[in-house]
C-alpha cells in the first residue's frame, strides 16, 4: 500500500495512517467516496424490496379486511411502542454526530457516538423483547400458542370476523418487526466492529467513508420502522 | 473533502421535528378521523422519512445519481402495490360464473 497514492484531507494535521488512500480504479478521493456511497443506496433500494414483499402483503390483507386488522392492532402496546420509536430516532441522531465526527476527524467523539448508536440499538431490542414476552403471555403468537382473546371473541357474536384475517395480522406483526429487529441486530453489530476499527486506529481517512456507509444502513432501519409503528399499532386506537 | 459536514444545530432540529411528527401521529390516532387516519399517518411518516433522508442520510448535499437510486426503489415500490392492488380490490367487479 506504501506506492499507492495518498491525498491528505482538509482539517487538521493527521497521522499517517488516518490518511484517506486512493484505489487506483478511482480518479480522486471524491469519485471514490461517491462510488461507496451510491453502492449503498443501490443495496438500500434492493432492502425497499426486501420489506416491500411484506408490505405488499400487508396491504392487501388490510385492504380486504380492515374489521379484523383493526380489532388485532388493539392488542398492541401504543406506548412501548411509541418508546421504541424515540429510542431509533435517538439513535439516528447519534449515528448522524458519529459521520460528522469521522468527517471532522475527532476520534474520541466519534467513539462516544458510535457506541450511543449502539447501546439505543440495544435499547430497543430489550423494549421489543418485552413486548414479545406480553404478546406470548396474552396468547398472540401465531404457530406457537396462538388463541382468539375472549373480548375479541364476545364482539364478533354479533358482526361476523374471520379469525384466519385476526390471525394473519399477528403473522405480518411478527414477519415485519421480526425482519426489522434482524436489521437491527446486522447494524449493532456493523456499528460495534466500526467502533473498534476507530479504536485500533485501523480505518484510513478517519474511516469517514465507512462510518458515513453504515450511516446509511443505520438511517434506513430507522425509516422501516418509521412506517412500522403507524401501520401496525396505530389503526384503531380509540375504541 | 467529499462529504458536506452538516452542522450540530441541523441535526439536532431534525430530531426535534421527527420528535414533534412522532407526537403528531401518535396524537391524530386518539382524533376521530374516521378513514382519514391511514392517508394522515402515512403522510406524517412519509414527511418523517423525507427529513431522515434529506438530512441525516445527507441527500439534500448529494450528487443527482444518488437522487434517482433513492427514488427508483419507490417508484419500483409503487409499482408493486398498485399492480398487486389492482388485481385483488378490483377482483369484486364483475360476476363471473364458477369463481
Amino acid at each position: 500500500m506504501e506506492t499507492v497514492t495518498t491525498h491528505r484531507a482538509s482539517g487538521p494535521p493527521a497521522s499517517p495512517h488516518d490518511e484517506p488512500i486512493l484505489e487506483e480504479q478511482f480518479d480522486d478521493l471524491e469519485q471514490q467516496h461517491e462510488a461507496s456511497s451510491v453502492g449503498m443506496w443501490v443495496f438500500l433500494a434492493t432492502e425497499v424490496m426486501f420489506f416491500g414483499g411484506l408490505i405488499a402483503a400487508y396491504t392487501v390483507y388490510r385492504a380486504t379486511s380492515p374489521r379484523e386488522f383493526a380489532l388485532a392492532s388493539q392488542h398492541l402496546n401504543v406506548g412501548l411502542g411509541c418508546l421504541n420509536t424515540v429510542i431509533l430516532l435517538g439513535s439516528s441522531l447519534s449515528m448522524a454526530l458519529a459521520v460528522r465526527a469521522a468527517q471532522l476527524q475527532r476520534r474520541r467523539n466519534l467513539l462516544w457516538c458510535l457506541a450511543i448508536t449502539a447501546a439505543l440499538g440495544i435499547c430497543f431490542l430489550g423494549v421489543k423483547a418485552v413486548e414479545y414476552y406480553q404478546e406470548y403471555r396474552e396468547h398472540l403468537i401465531p404457530g406457537l400458542n396462538f388463541q382468539i382473546p375472549a373480548q375479541v371473541v364476545a364482539k364478533s357474536t354479533r358482526l361476523p370476523l374471520d379469525p384466519r384475517r385476526f390471525e394473519m395480522f399477528f403473522v405480518l406483526y411478527f414477519f415485519m418487526t421480526g425482519l426489522h429487529a434482524f436489521h437491527l441486530i446486522v447494524g449493532i453489530a456493523l456499528v460495534s466492529v466500526m467502533a473498534l476499527l476507530t479504536w485500533r486506529r485501523w480505518l484510513s481517512g478517519s474511516g469517514e467513508t465507512q462510518i458515513e456507509v453504515t450511516g446509511l444502513y443505520w438511517h434506513f432501519v430507522d425509516v422501516v420502522w418509521v412506517f412500522l409503528y403507524p401501520l401496525l399499532y396505530l389503526i384503531d386506537v380509540q375504541s | 473533502m467529499s462529504g458536506h459536514v452538516v452542522p450540530v444545530r441541523t441535526n439536532i432540529a431534525i430530531f426535534v421535528a421527527l420528535l414533534i411528527l412522532l407526537f403528531a401521529t401518535v396524537g391524530a390516532a386518539y382524533l376521530p378521523l374516521e378513514s382519514l387516519h391511514l392517508p394522515l399517518a402515512l403522510t406524517i411518516a412519509a414527511a418523517k422519512a423525507v427529513l431522515i433522508g434529506l438530512f441525516f442520510m445527507h441527500l439534500y448535499y448529494r450528487h443527482h445519481l444518488t437522487w434517482i437510486v433513492s427514488v427508483a426503489s419507490l417508484l419500483w415500490l409503487g409499482i408493486l402495490l398498485a399492480l398487486t392492488l389492482s388485481d385483488y380490490l378490483s377482483r369484486g367487479w364483475l360476476d363471473i360464473p364458477g369463481k
